[in-house]
């Protein structure tokens, strides 16, 4: 398969999936919850409010025609009004997701660079105690979740050991960086602002580090065991006899096909970083789209719960299909279509 | 995904269907198993858990704890040998609520499990079996929209529209749950319904019920035990983290998520939050652990 074609199957199966999810979250908001209007307005509304929300909703047509609006209302962009924060839902996810995208990209980049790091060094010094005291690690870190490791920071370093800040993005008293991307660090950074970027990044440390743990180790497995797989492959006997020095096999030749299994389950990781940002953001009090998911399922708002959700699935469906692609380029069999199993 | 004990391109054609590779040598799978240290640790760990889970109410030091208890007198108290774990703000003793709320722990991810395995087994063989009819394609894509979404994300969603109770809770994980079986039987049946020891009993006039169920069936279920025996862990997870969120069971029942977030709301005792976190994590790693050690045994590649 041609990897043209190969992109083109990935992009409409990914359209297909997020049509699919549409028509899912559309049952869980609008008709699980049987009477939607009632519940937004609580027990105690008067009735003909209640009435003139659900005219308002269009709850009083047929499904179909009732998924049509609310789909129609979705793709350009409104997703109605938050009883929340009494404000429309897709002003709170423009200013919040910015937020989250900072804390989720810091986490990836520190997953991937630790992940590496620490599969080269098991796979280097394998069976040695490194070997062993990093797979240890990793045993222990892949079952921490994010909200647990959270947890434990913010009482150690809100409480016993404070060096760095547990609350919010940015300390009161330094002034915001003009939005240009909406992520602190980089806008204060492009400013010239290191005031506020150093602060900015301050906030950043804890949060991450706590969403990326599990992840990181789980990375560190996968990266450590395809490359001890690779190394008993007959390419790298071959480079040896030619001579070629160890550090260039193990940097230019094993590790490259060796990250292609670690790239593959990336898709997975990053989608879970975003998940498990739902509580990490709620308990550092990041202000991002998780805080603000979680507040708002937790107050039962729909239009919120099903904005949040879909939101977060598009973003979920296009992470996975980046990542395909950038496996299909780091994997010369997707890439020169060779491979007929794909 | 397959498993590397059966025929694969090998020339000598097996008519015969090759027996579960579970059962088969029980003896000399538990050797390569309890070979491996750490899913002999992971086991152990395993096993202790579920013991005192189910005998909670006569090892634990304060069964009366798990209930609605209070004693002001002793609240707050650190780890002694009096409380191994301390005493929460209400003076019960963490210990044995938390041997308690591994009871529920363990409930919730056997109701879970039960309710979405065998629907994800029975879609994946069915949608294997009727590979490109519109019953695998409907089957497949739904799972796929399944799939497309974080599995905290789906089941916040639903556990917050239904009412919050610990059976609701397990409902939103199922639902969220059943997808990944569907996914790995699926793609377990469409190889072997090409196996030869299938073509021969369809030649013979086997029944379409026999052959997916006596035939193919029997040949999916270690990996599915192996997924079993890890995604324990998984859903005690979700479960802490739903229960952290105030979903899940209501309060007096301990809970693991629930106490973890309790303790985060009295950060003076450091032991309220530590001990439950601790708990949450050793239940995670021990299944993690046995699972691991159960998929090297029986040769099985998942992802």
């Amino acid at each position: 398969m041609k990897l043209s074609s190969f992109l083109l199957k990935r992009l409409l199966h990914s359209i297909f999936v997020i049509f699919g999810l549409s028509i899912m979250i559309f049952i869980i908001a609008r008709v699980v919850p049987g009477d939607p209007a009632r519940l937004a307005l609580g027990p105690r509304a008067p009735e003909e409010v209640v009435q003139r929300l659900r005219q308002e909703m269009y709850l009083d047509k047929p499904l179909p025609e009732q998924y049509f609006y609310w789909i129609k209302g979705v793709l350009s962009g409104d997703f109605g009004r938050s009883l929340f924060t009494k404000r429309a839902v897709s002003e709170d996810i423009k200013e919040s997701f910015s937020a989250t995208m900072e804390l989720v990209i810091f986490a990836g980049i520190l997953m991937v660079i630790f992940a590496v790091l620490l599969g080269i060094l098991a796979a280097r010094y394998k069976d040695a105690w490194v070997d062993n005291l990093i797979r240890t690690l990793s045993y222990f870190g892949v079952a921490i979740p994010a909200f647990v490791a959270a947890i434990i920071f913010m009482l150690l370093f809100g409480c016993y050991w404070p060096i760095l800040p547990v609350l919010g993005r940015l300390s009161p008293g330094i002034s915001l960086p003009t939005k240009i991307t909406g992520l602190l660090t980089l806008d204060s950074l492009i400013e010239g602002n290191f005031v506020a970027f150093w602060d900015a990044f301050k906030h950043l440390i804890l949060p991450s580090v706590a969403l990326s743990l599990g992840p990181l180790f789980q990375e560190a497995r996968i990266a450590r065991s395809s490359m001890v797989e690779n190394m008993r492959k007959d390419f790298l006997f071959a480079e040896r006899g030619y001579g070629i020095s160890e550090r260039v096999i193990m940097f230019k030749y094993l590790l490259k096909p060796s990250l292609i299994p670690m790239v593959s389950v990336m898709g997975l990781d990053l989608s879970a970083l975003f998940s498990a940002a739902f509580l990490v953001e709620m308990i550092f009090n990041w202000p991002g789209i998780s805080r603000y998911g979680t507040n708002v399922m937790l107050h039962k708002d729909l239009n919120g719960i099903s904005a949040v959700t879909i939101v977060l699935g598009a973003v979920f469906v296009v992470v996975n299909v980046i990542v395909d692609i950038i496996v299909a380029f780091l994997d010369p069999r997707i890439r020169l279509g060779t491979n007929q199993g794909i | 995904m397959r498993n590397s004990n059966q025929p694969n391109n090998s020339i000598a054609i097996s008519l015969v269907r090759p027996k579960s590779i579970f059962w088969h040598n029980l003896g000399k799978n538990w050797y390569k198993f309890s070979r491996n240290p750490l899913s002999m640790i992971g086991l152990v760990i395993v096993l202790v858990i579920i013991i005192s889970a189910i005998f909670a109410p006569w090892i634990t030091p304060y069964p009366e704890h798990a209930g609605p208890f209070v004693d002001f007198e002793s609240a707050g108290q650190p780890p002694s040998l009096q409380h191994l774990c301390g005493t929460d703000n209400i003076g019960r003793d963490i210990f044995s609520r938390i041997i308690f709320a591994f009871r529920g722990a363990l409930i919730m991810a056997v109701v879970v499990l039960a309710l979405a395995v065998p629907l994800g087994v029975l879609l994946g063989l069915i949608a294997g079996q009727l590979q490109n009819t519109w019953i695998d394609i409907v089957i497949m894509r739904i799972t796929d929209v399944f799939l497309g979404i974080p599995s905290l994300i789906l089941a916040l969603a639903i556990a917050v529209v239904l009412k919050p109770t610990l059976m609701n809770a397990m409902i939103a994980i199922s639902v969220t749950w059943w997808a990944w079986y569907t996914r790995l039987v699926y793609g377990m049946a469409s190889s072997i319904r090409n196996e030869y020891f299938v073509i021969a009993a369809d030649l013979i006039g086997a029944s379409k019920f026999h052959i997916l169920f006596r035939e193919i069936l029997p040949n999916c279920l270690s990996p599915v035990f192996t997924k079993i025996a890890l995604d324990v862990g998984w859903v005690i997870l979700i479960g802490a983290a739903l229960g952290f969120l105030g979903l899940g069971a209501q309060p007096p029942t301990p809970a693991l998520g629930q106490m973890v977030s309790d303790g985060a709301n009295n950060i003076t005792f450091w032991w309220m939050t530590v001990f439950p976190a601790l708990a949450i994590v050793l239940a995670i790693m021990s299944f993690n652990l046995m699972g691991d050690g159960l998929r090297d045994m029986l040769e099985i590649r998942m992802e």
